[in-house]
């Protein structure tokens, strides 16, 4: 039995091609029904995320399930072949495996090291295993490809860093501030950014929020989304002094907060921390307010900084969790095949309990008075002569060889052994 | 037998100082846990000294330069355990082990011997008047530490060149709180070492303050955290200022301690 990968992600295919291929929770219990019936396929597991639909498949002919599979996709989603054909990808024995365990460790994702695709693999495993469309072959792979996630995980710093805007102004909160839970969080204008970063920045826990705007109405508006207090802009700097937090993102063409003013404020504040992120270009924070003690101000520029060396960072890692991919694969591999021989091994050992009783029965049939004792001894001794007979057969199928492929295609040979059989 | 204790501490002591050196580079989880350990190993090598110099002596052994330069470093090991109960900062020891390490090699270098004790400090002002002292020695020693740690996280912050340490480091906030506590622990100990010492030098000499080097040192000392604490409290001078401050407290604690002991002799020659 082979390992399929079939599938296409975020590099082969846009996003009008992947939401027409995706599997949601029904559809995806009718399609690994429909792929583990098609001809050629034993397993199935399907993988659906908004950034890759992929099938990890079981088959005992790649060409033939591939075909299949690409077949099962067009009618399936009723889409465009050639577009399917533009898209999808196809990997099989070696390069299936360390497909499915660099997706797995999260090398192969648009951001790498994110952490949710293990978790949407563990997810998409356990609903096939839910569906019985698994066997020993996905089962075994999909174990290991979780444990190479994991060790991949604890053994570098991919997932580490933050690498993108708005979690890398929560990492430095973070680093500010002890608890955000008790903080002050004041968003100054408004903007798609400065709003995803305030949702973050919720998730970790602020509570208190004060939004302030040029137009009230606008600030309301914005208050009621994140459970604040609306404030006007003339009143933001009273406002300030109770604030820890403070994203900016006004369209305003100059500072609307100077180093003096700054000052003041952080007199008031009796010098407790304040973290401002000015995201407006042109810039609406005096840089000099960084000067102060206390005051971290942190631009556009700065957190694209850090941004970019994170996912550095995180590139240096990769390489090294793609070393713990390809050693992985070798031990999986050990295992694969001695999954090879081990039909043969029953085939054979069939054939010579059959050849054993048939003879046996033949003897006893030509003489029926042989008494119970004589008869044991009779069937002890045609055991015996079959065993050490296909005693040294069967170790060296056992055996861990480079040759066990070539062992397995001569014994199947010299004992008539077809395919049939040995599945 | 007691020589060895000492001496094995130190070992383990060196050799904790080495890993939190090699942490604060290439952190490891089992690095961590390694310095923890050798830390634990060696205090217990290190407190096993001090009760068998107790038993041998009959007396608190703080009363000679080695004694108490080897108690200075049991306090401040003792007080970095006590705040892992709360604050779980292993990295803390990367920057206070060096500390240790400098007191421990003074202490190694100097006689050992055990002599009859002076009349003089055959009181029980002896153990209450040092243990305090030394306590609160060690907590602004610990401050000290803190303190370099909120120097090189703002550095990270404010620099906007997060790396090295950055993601190792607690907060900015809690280390200046921490920093905070500590004098806060230090401070009445040390009022309480230097009132105790009066106490004791009316009722051995017959008068509560002669102007002894290491009087008006402790005094200096216990100014400087006045200051820190006032100016924090009235003026809101925490973070940066606050770390700067600790750390100044802390080299005149040091300098006062081996300078007096180098240059002068005065009432506290035991020591």
């Amino acid at each position: 039995m082979k390992i399929l990968v079939a599938g296409l992600n975020h590099n082969t295919a846009d996003i009008e091609i992947r939401e027409k291929v995706a599997f949601n929770k029904d559809k995806l219990r009718e399609g690994l029904t429909l792929v583990k019936n098609l001809p050629y396929i034993d397993e199935v597991v399907i993988l659906s995320t908004c950034n890759r639909v992929e099938l990890y498949a079981g088959v005992r002919d790649t060409e033939k399930a591939s075909e299949s599979i690409k077949n099962f996709l067009t009618e399936f989603h009723n889409i465009d072949r050639s577009l399917l054909d533009k898209s999808i990808y196809l990997y099989n024995d070696v390069n299936a495996v360390r497909h499915i365990f660099r997706v797995a460790s999260s090398l192969d994702s648009m951001v790498i090291g994110e952490p949710q695709i293990l978790g949407q693999l563990k997810e998409a495993y356990e609903f096939a295993l839910e569906n019985k469309t698994t066997g020993i072959l996905l089962n075994k792979l999909m174990k290991k490809a979780i444990s190479v996630a994991k060790r991949v995980r604890t053994e570098t710093r991919i997932a580490e860093n933050a690498v993108s805007i708005s979690f890398a102004a929560v990492e430095l909160a973070k680093k500010i501030f002890t608890d955000l839970s008790g903080k002050v969080f004041m968003l100054l204008g408004a903007g798609e950014m400065a709003e995803l970063a305030a949702k973050h920045l919720m998730n970790n826990g602020v509570k208190e929020v004060i939004v302030a705007n040029r137009r009230y109405e606008r600030a309301c508006e914005l208050a009621k989304e994140f459970n604040g207090r609306p404030v006007s802009l003339e009143n933001f700097l009273r406002e300030i002094v109770h604030s820890d937090i403070i994203i900016c993102s006004t369209g305003a063409p100059n500072y609307i907060l100077l180093k003096e003013q700054m000052q003041k404020v952080m007199k008031e504040r009796k010098q407790r921390q304040v973290f401002i992120i000015d995201i407006s270009v042109p810039r609406n924070i005096d840089p000099k307010i960084n000067d102060l003690d206390n005051v971290f101000l942190y631009n556009i520029d700065d957190l694209q900084g850090i941004v970019d060396a994170n996912m550095f960072e995180r590139k240096k890692e990769a390489d090294k969790a793609e070393k713990i991919v390809e050693e992985e694969i070798i031990p999986y591999f050990h295992w694969l095949s001695s999954l090879e021989s081990f039909p043969t091994i029953i085939a054979l050992r069939k054939r010579a309990e059959k050849i054993k009783n048939d003879e046996i029965e033949k003897l006893l049939n030509r003489f029926p008075d042989i008494d119970e004792k004589k008869r044991k001894a009779i069937e002890y001794m045609a055991s015996s002569i079959v065993n050490k007979l296909i005693h040294p057969p069967t170790t060296a199928l056992k055996k861990d060889s480079e040759d066990r492929d070539l062992m397995v295609a001569i014994i199947k040979k010299l004992y008539g052994i077809n395919d049939e059989e040995s599945r | 037998m007691e020589s060895y204790l000492f001496e094995f501490a130190l070992i383990f002591y060196f050799l904790a100082t080495l890993v939190g050196i090699v942490e604060l580079f290439r952190s490891r989880k089992i690095t961590s846990l390694i310095m923890f350990f050798l830390v634990g190993v060696g205090f217990t090598f290190h407190s096993a000294n001090i009760i068998y110099r107790y038993i041998a002596a009959g007396y608190i052994p703080i009363t000679n330069f080695h004694e108490s330069t080897s108690f200075f470093s049991w306090s401040i090991i003792l007080i970095f355990f006590l705040l892992q109960l709360r604050y779980r900062m292993k990295i803390l020891s990367s920057f206070v082990m060096p500390v240790v390490l400098v007191l421990m090699i003074s202490s190694s270098m100097l006689s050992r011997e055990i002599r009859p004790l002076s009349p003089v400090l055959q009181s029980y002002w002896l153990i209450i008047h040092t243990v305090i002292a030394f306590l609160g020695n060690a907590a602004f020693a610990l401050a000290f530490g803190v303190g370099t740690m909120y120097l090189v996280q703002e550095h990270y912050v404010k620099s906007k060149n997060i790396g090295g340490l950055f993601a190792r480091l607690p907060s900015l906030q809690t280390l200046d709180e921490l920093n905070y506590r500590l004098i806060t622990i230090g401070f009445p100990l040390l009022t309480l070492a230097i009132l105790t010492g009066s106490l004791w030098a009316e009722t051995a000499w017959g008068s509560f303050w002669r102007w002894d080097p290491r009087e008006v040192w402790s005094l200096v000392t216990w100014f400087i955290y006045a200051i820190i604490l006032h100016a924090r409290l009235i003026a809101g001078w925490r973070g940066k200022r606050a770390a700067i401050l600790s750390i100044a407290g802390f080299l005149t604690i040091i300098i006062a301690f081996f300078g007096i002991k180098l240059l002068h002799k005065g009432l506290h020659v035991f020591l």
